[in-house]
């Protein structure tokens, strides 16, 4: 018998989005190179995100 | 969450946000040219592209780049020299009086090694600079940019509401949820929401540190009479230099006396950065983080001799750490991109909130859509269009 779940925070998602920004934001600031495309990387990130809610929107009527 | 806290945050995010909407839509139109200004400026020819330096070359004396630059505006006294760091050029600031301030100052640009005058346009001219005054101050000077720092401290007031407005709402939708099938309002509402959330983070560090560069003139004045104030008064009734010392020379004093950093720039007595009795030589670093934080060294400007190297205050190194962390400039041209793509997106936030706000109803009607999260019983949207 399997153990219901408990509700997961709707701000666990805000939560994990701001760390992400936050290192991000940091990363390029305290070297280059590998720091760069760190940042790179996270807010590429973010954008992808938006296109993925995007593209699974519900269209149903 | 209880229904009274529920309505107070929706009002707080509502007058917040509906206060500062027009101005934050003008800050992220006039950001987004902004983000790519060198770019623009070396299209359009007004930053011109600078030979290489000559193999074995050394760069010219800067006492005759600034005569050179001097010989360009007759009457002018110089007011700072600096260098770029990504190309062997040099500028030099001339005015009327020590105290120009910047939109009335003159710039020559000179080959750091040939001393060649090369094509640049004045910084204060054009349309970047409108465009850039424009995102800083409305033309207002001070109160212009105390202004738009509250404007952005509402943004910022406006997302840490919206965010707690989102808890409520999303408690029985993932993740993403994007609703375009139903009702219009509902669609915009997931739309704002998704990007909302998306940008969260970005938009609050770039509207903040947008908020403390609104305070540069304040903070560096304070810097000014707290520290630069302290040297100034050993000098109190002394007469303002009036043959200046070798700057040159002043500049290989401040390398030798900060071996691991390279000038920056350098302030003439009078500017307002060094007092009236000295050359402020600020130094940076070479990486992303350390060449924002400046190390001033000051040349006594009669003598040529280091009078002291004082610590930059933690508000100052706050707030030259605060623009990077708004410009973007930091982590070459894709960060660049992103943030345009960011700043994007954040206008949709704004045009999508300002949608709502159009098509609004009662606050108990919003308060009802909150608490439902914007389904019914039978998870369909509420409001059909």
């Amino acid at each position: 018998m399997s153990r219901p779940r408990a509700p997961r925070s709707p701000f666990v998602a805000p939560a994990w989005i701001a760390l992400a920004s936050l290192v991000g934001l940091v990363s390029a600031l305290v070297g280059d190179g590998v720091f760069d495309v760190l940042s790179w990387l996270v807010f590429a990130a973010l954008i992808g995100l938006t296109a993925w809610a995007w593209l699974r929107r519900d269209r149903g009527r | 969450m209880q229904r009274s806290t529920l309505k107070a945050w929706f009002l707080v995010h509502k007058w917040t946000s509906l206060v500062c909407t027009l101005f934050l839509l003008l800050l992220c139109l006039t950001g987004l040219p902004l983000v790519f200004w060198e770019e623009i400026s070396h299209l359009t020819g007004a930053d011109p592209e600078v030979a290489p330096a000559a193999a074995g070359a050394r760069p010219a004396n800067i006492d005759a780049l600034v005569a050179k630059a001097l010989a360009q505006y007759p009457g002018d006294v110089p007011l700072f020299f600096g260098w770029d760091d990504h190309s062997p050029s040099v500028y030099v600031n001339t005015g009327a009086r020590p105290d120009t301030p910047p939109p009335e100052m003159h710039t020559a640009v000179l080959h750091q090694y040939s001393g060649e005058l090369l094509p640049a346009a004045q910084f204060n001219e054009g349309v970047m600079y409108f465009v850039y005054r424009l995102h800083t101050d409305l033309f207002l000077g001070l109160p212009g940019m105390l202004f738009l720092g509250a404007m952005a401290l509402l943004f910022a007031t406006a997302i840490v509401s919206g965010l707690v407005l989102y808890g409520p709402f999303m408690r029985k939708l993932p993740f993403g949820t994007l609703r375009t099938g139903r009702s219009r309002r509902l669609a915009w509402l997931d739309l704002h929401n998704v990007l909302g959330v998306v940008t969260l983070g970005w938009a609050l560090v770039v509207g903040i540190t947008g908020a403390i560069n609104t305070l540069a003139g304040p903070l560096e004045s304070a810097w000014q009479s707290e520290q630069l104030g302290e040297f100034a008064a050993r000098y109190q009734d002394r007469p303002r230099p009036q043959r200046l010392a070798s700057l040159d020379a002043a500049v290989a004093t401040a390398r030798a006396a900060e071996p691991g950093m390279t000038p920056a720039f350098v302030s003439f007595p009078g500017t307002g950065y060094s007092g009236d009795h000295h050359y402020g030589v600020f130094m940076h670093g070479n990486t992303p983080l350390t060449e924002r934080l400046y190390r001033p060294v000051l040349i006594d400007a009669q003598t040529g001799e280091l009078t002291a190297q004082p610590q930059l205050p933690g508000y100052m190194s706050l707030l030259l750490l605060s623009q990077p962390l708004h410009f973007g400039d930091y982590g070459s041209m894709p960060l660049k991109i992103l943030w345009a793509l960011l700043d994007l997106l954040t206008i949709a936030v704004l045009v999508s909130g300002l949608t709502l706000w159009f098509k609004r109803g009662s606050t108990e009607a919003r308060l009802r859509e909150i608490e439902r999260a914007g389904v019914d019983e039978n998870g369909r949207a509420e409001g059909r269009a």
